[in-house]
């Protein structure tokens, strides 16, 4: 490797690095796009994405218009994940490759701060497919709404809530559980939960800090 | 691309108006551009006098209260619309949103507003009544009725209520080509046996020839035989489309001094023609009116001819609920025509029997039909009250009214009215009893309550003197109020059997349908809806000694005159229980049954709305009924 030689990125990244400049942005301008990922497994080193799923929010309320859903067309293929996330090999859903997929992911989440629940693992999986694109990872400010969950919380635990047992005890009807776009929709809602009762326990306006 | 959360936003939304009206293409367009608020209970979404929103708002989940002040004027749940007005007005808000409980709400941008009203006259309609309405609140005097069915816009008056039924046109006009001969025509018109013949082109209506045009013309010489009926038709013609009413039909003739009418599609020259309706064929509905038919009724000499005369009565109902008329105007007149048939009927059972009754009797409807809330025809409850007889006389007394009971319940069968499966008629020897018989049936069922006495009392407390003597009736009627009185706790066993059917609305604002048997998955509205109200109607008025008034609405009204600091709860029941009414009766016409069972999945969203608006009076006369009657201990 020539320490020396310095890497360049394609017009893409560049625009993606660039948004993240000499930001700071109030919370009420401050976007955030809420995202999941469907994968073909749980291992990062194997395993690829199938599709990703994103909502915004702006201002405390969901943009549904400023939204991505994207399929991916891999070779890898996982049939035993098939009956979690229903997403076929062949499929009537149109594909496209993971370079192209990643390129409007990157494109939609500029200057965003990206939420998601468990995000490690969502981060990790577009990292990875990040690395095969010769790129470095992703720069955005990150929240776990499983971490918010608990920060609403005066304790502090070790338990793993998982999306159906947050949904359940919030009262938020199940639609569409295990595409990328459905389980980022019901996490911009635990979101937004999450943000008024941290609100609450705060006793004053947020600060993006908070989070 | 696939739009998985926009997808689930239109199937929210596609089930509310005015959004049911609209493309699917429309939709899609609308959910991609939503945004989704969650708001936290007692938060604001917009207060009074803050400037407009660039959106209106849809209520998803929760429940939102628009308050002006601290009062609430309106709530609104799940598929409900509000903030609109501000909106259209483009003004500030006048009233406080806010939430009522912890809600998701989707807003949409006025651009989509704009789009809905440009594009879909049906949605803009529904936004434009909504609008006009202000609010739904059945609860708020001055918006009551607006986007309910016009219960009220209908002055009842027994003259001119044939006008507004649509005029029965005849379906296949008789027509020729503006080329055929006079002599051709005037050989078809004999052979159909009509008075006109109507030129059509292209199936639309050019001109008309009627027996006087071939008096004025062709008998005087004018014109001959020969000759084609272009050369003496009348044109152009005076069209309508079909949902003409008698009045219109009847003023067009006047003033175009005609007598002859051409229905097409739409109304107008430049449509198919599809009917004609002539001056006989309007001359014909007047006589198919109430007041005709009890002349009819009087007149009949046997339970056919008055079966048909019931039949008659079926089509005026059809019409009068297709026309809107106010249910309450429909309920009495189809009771005073079942009356008039009864009384008939009664008369010629006696006529039969070859004697007359040993003592005065009344006979009594009882259940819906005591209540006039009967408009389908169903099977018959009644009983029969005979004055007081010695001992030795007391055999052959009953045995003669069981004897005219049976004939009367027959030829109530014959006309229509099923024969009670519960047995609950005069000829049964239980509901055939002397005064004092019924006094003492009565006290026993008061103070001595249980689930079948209740059920009883619910039945036959709602009595109807039908035919007979008034002071029978009035007699029974006391001695129920001094059983009453001295047994007060009755009225509690009374109000929680009125709690057996709670307000048919889930904790998720479904609707309950039943859940087994031959109705599973379909609406109950007769237990579920029109029973809860009838039984707290009923427990009020005995609670508060009122005699004579027997029908729900009728007893609604009284008890808002009593009690007027609970008018409005009175008031909100007699909507709902009129909508409800209706209901039934037009599931009934359409599905040829009672109209008790509905299958909620054949409703149009529209409709489900308006049933589930009945629903909150429901619950809330059962809410009072639960104080009042402190009923939390029994149930």
């Amino acid at each position: 490797m020539n320490w020396f030689k310095r890497k360049t990125y394609p017009d893409f990244y560049n625009a993606y690095a660039e948004s993240f400049k000499g930001k700071n942005n109030p919370l009420e301008t401050t976007r955030f796009v809420v995202f999941d990922t469907e994968t073909t497994g749980l291992n990062p080193n194997e395993d690829l994405i199938l599709s990703i799923g994103t909502v915004t929010i702006q201002n405390f309320s969901i943009n549904v218009s400023d939204s991505l859903e994207c399929y991916v067309q891999q070779e890898h293929f996982n049939a035993d994940t098939v009956k979690i996330h229903g997403i076929l090999k062949a499929g009537s859903i149109r594909k496209i490759e993971e370079t192209e997929a990643i390129k409007l992911f990157l494109k939609h989440i500029e200057g965003a701060v990206l939420v998601a629940h468990h995000i490690a693992f969502d981060v990790t999986m577009i990292n990875q497919a990040l690395k095969r694109m010769d790129l470095p990872k992703l720069k955005n400010k990150l929240v776990d709404t499983g971490l918010l969950y608990k920060k609403t919380k005066y304790v502090k635990d070790h338990t793993h809530y998982s999306l159906d047992q947050l949904c359940n005890t919030f009262n938020i009807t199940m639609h569409d559980r295990h595409t990328a776009s459905g389980d980022a929709y019901l996490t911009a809602v635990l979101f937004l939960k999450f943000a008024a009762l941290l609100k609450k326990k705060k006793n004053r306006d947020l600060r993006l800090s908070d989070f | 691309m696939k739009n998985t959360i926009a997808e689930r936003i239109l199937d929210f939304l596609k089930g509310f108006p005015p959004f049911d009206a609209l493309t699917h293409e429309q939709l899609f367009n609308i959910a991609t551009q939503v945004k989704v608020h969650y708001i936290e209970k007692d938060n604001y979404i917009f207060k009074q006098n803050e400037d407009l929103h660039d959106s209106f708002y849809v209520v998803k989940d929760g429940a939102i209260g628009i308050y002006r002040g601290n009062s609430l004027v309106d709530e609104c749940d799940e598929g409900d619309i509000f903030g609109l007005r501000a909106l259209i007005r483009k003004d500030q808000y006048l009233l406080d949103a806010k939430a009522i409980e912890e809600s998701i709400v989707y807003s949409m941008s006025s651009k989509v507003l704009e789009d809905i009203i440009i594009t879909n006259p049906k949605a803009n309609q529904f936004l434009i009544a909504s609008f006009a309405t202000n609010t739904r609140n059945p609860y708020s005097e001055e918006d009551k009725g607006t986007l309910f069915a016009n219960e009220s816009f209908l002055q009842p008056n027994t003259n001119s209520f044939t006008e507004v039924q649509s005029a029965n046109f005849s379906k296949n006009p008789i027509v020729c080509q503006a080329h055929t001969i006079i002599k051709e025509a005037c050989l078809v018109m004999s052979a159909r046996k009509v008075g006109s013949i109507i030129i059509t082109e292209n199936k639309q209506p050019i001109g008309i020839i009627t027996d006087k045009d071939l008096r004025n013309k062709i008998a005087t010489g004018l014109h001959t035989i020969s000759e084609e009926v272009e050369s003496i038709m009348s044109a152009p013609v005076i069209t309508f489309p079909p949902t003409i009413t008698v009045a219109e039909a009847q003023i067009a003739m006047l003033k175009n001094e005609i007598s002859h009418l051409c229905i097409t599609t739409d109304g107008t020259p430049n449509s198919e023609l599809i009917g004609i309706l002539s001056e006989h064929d309007i001359i014909v509905m007047h006589g198919n009116n109430p007041s005709v038919l009890i002349k009819e009724i009087k007149r009949a000499t046997s339970a056919e001819s008055l079966k048909f005369i019931r039949e008659k009565a079926q089509e005026l109902l059809k019409n009068y609920i297709e026309q809107h008329i106010p249910i309450s105007f429909i309920a009495n007149i189809i009771s005073a025509i079942n009356d008039a048939i009864t009384k008939r009927i009664i008369l010629l059972s006696i006529t039969e029997i070859q004697e007359e009754p040993p003592v005065t009797f009344a006979w009594l409807a009882i259940g819906s039909q005591g209540r006039k809330e009967q408009l389908l025809l169903t099977d018959q409850d009644n009983a029969l009250v005979f004055e007081d007889v010695s001992e030795d006389k007391k055999e052959a007394t009953t045995s003669y009214f069981l004897k005219l009971a049976k004939g009367i319940n027959n030829k109530l069968n014959t006309v229509g009215f099923e024969l009670c499966p519960a047995n609950m008629m005069a000829s049964n020897p239980k509901w055939c009893l002397s005064v004092t018989e019924w006094k003492a049936q009565f006290k026993n069922w008061i103070t001595h309550p249980d689930q079948d006495k209740i059920m009883l009392c619910n039945i036959f407390f709602d009595y109807d003197l039908v035919y007979g003597n008034h002071d029978l009736v009035n007699e029974m009627s006391t001695s129920i109020f001094e059983a009453i009185d001295s047994y007060e706790i009755f009225l509690n066993f009374m109000g929680r059997d009125a709690l057996k059917n709670p307000a048919p609305l889930s904790f998720f604002r479904n609707f309950l349908v039943e859940d087994s048997g031959e109705h599973k998955d379909q609406f109950d509205i007769k237990a579920r809806a029109i029973m809860p109200l009838v039984d707290a109607a009923r427990l009020l008025v005995l609670s508060h000694n009122t005699k004579d008034v027997n029908s729900t609405i009728e007893r609604f009204k009284k008890l808002a005159e009593i009690e007027p600091q609970t008018k409005d709860l009175y008031e909100s029941c007699i909507s709902a229980f009129r909508i409800l009414l209706r209901f039934r009766t037009q599931q009934g016409l359409k599905n040829n049954d009672s109209g008790r069972f509905i299958d909620l999945n054949s409703l149009s969203k529209a409709d489900r709305l308006k049933l589930k608006g009945c629903f909150k009076p429901i619950k809330d006369i059962q809410d009072l009924l639960k104080v009042r009657f402190k009923l939390s201990q029994l149930l």
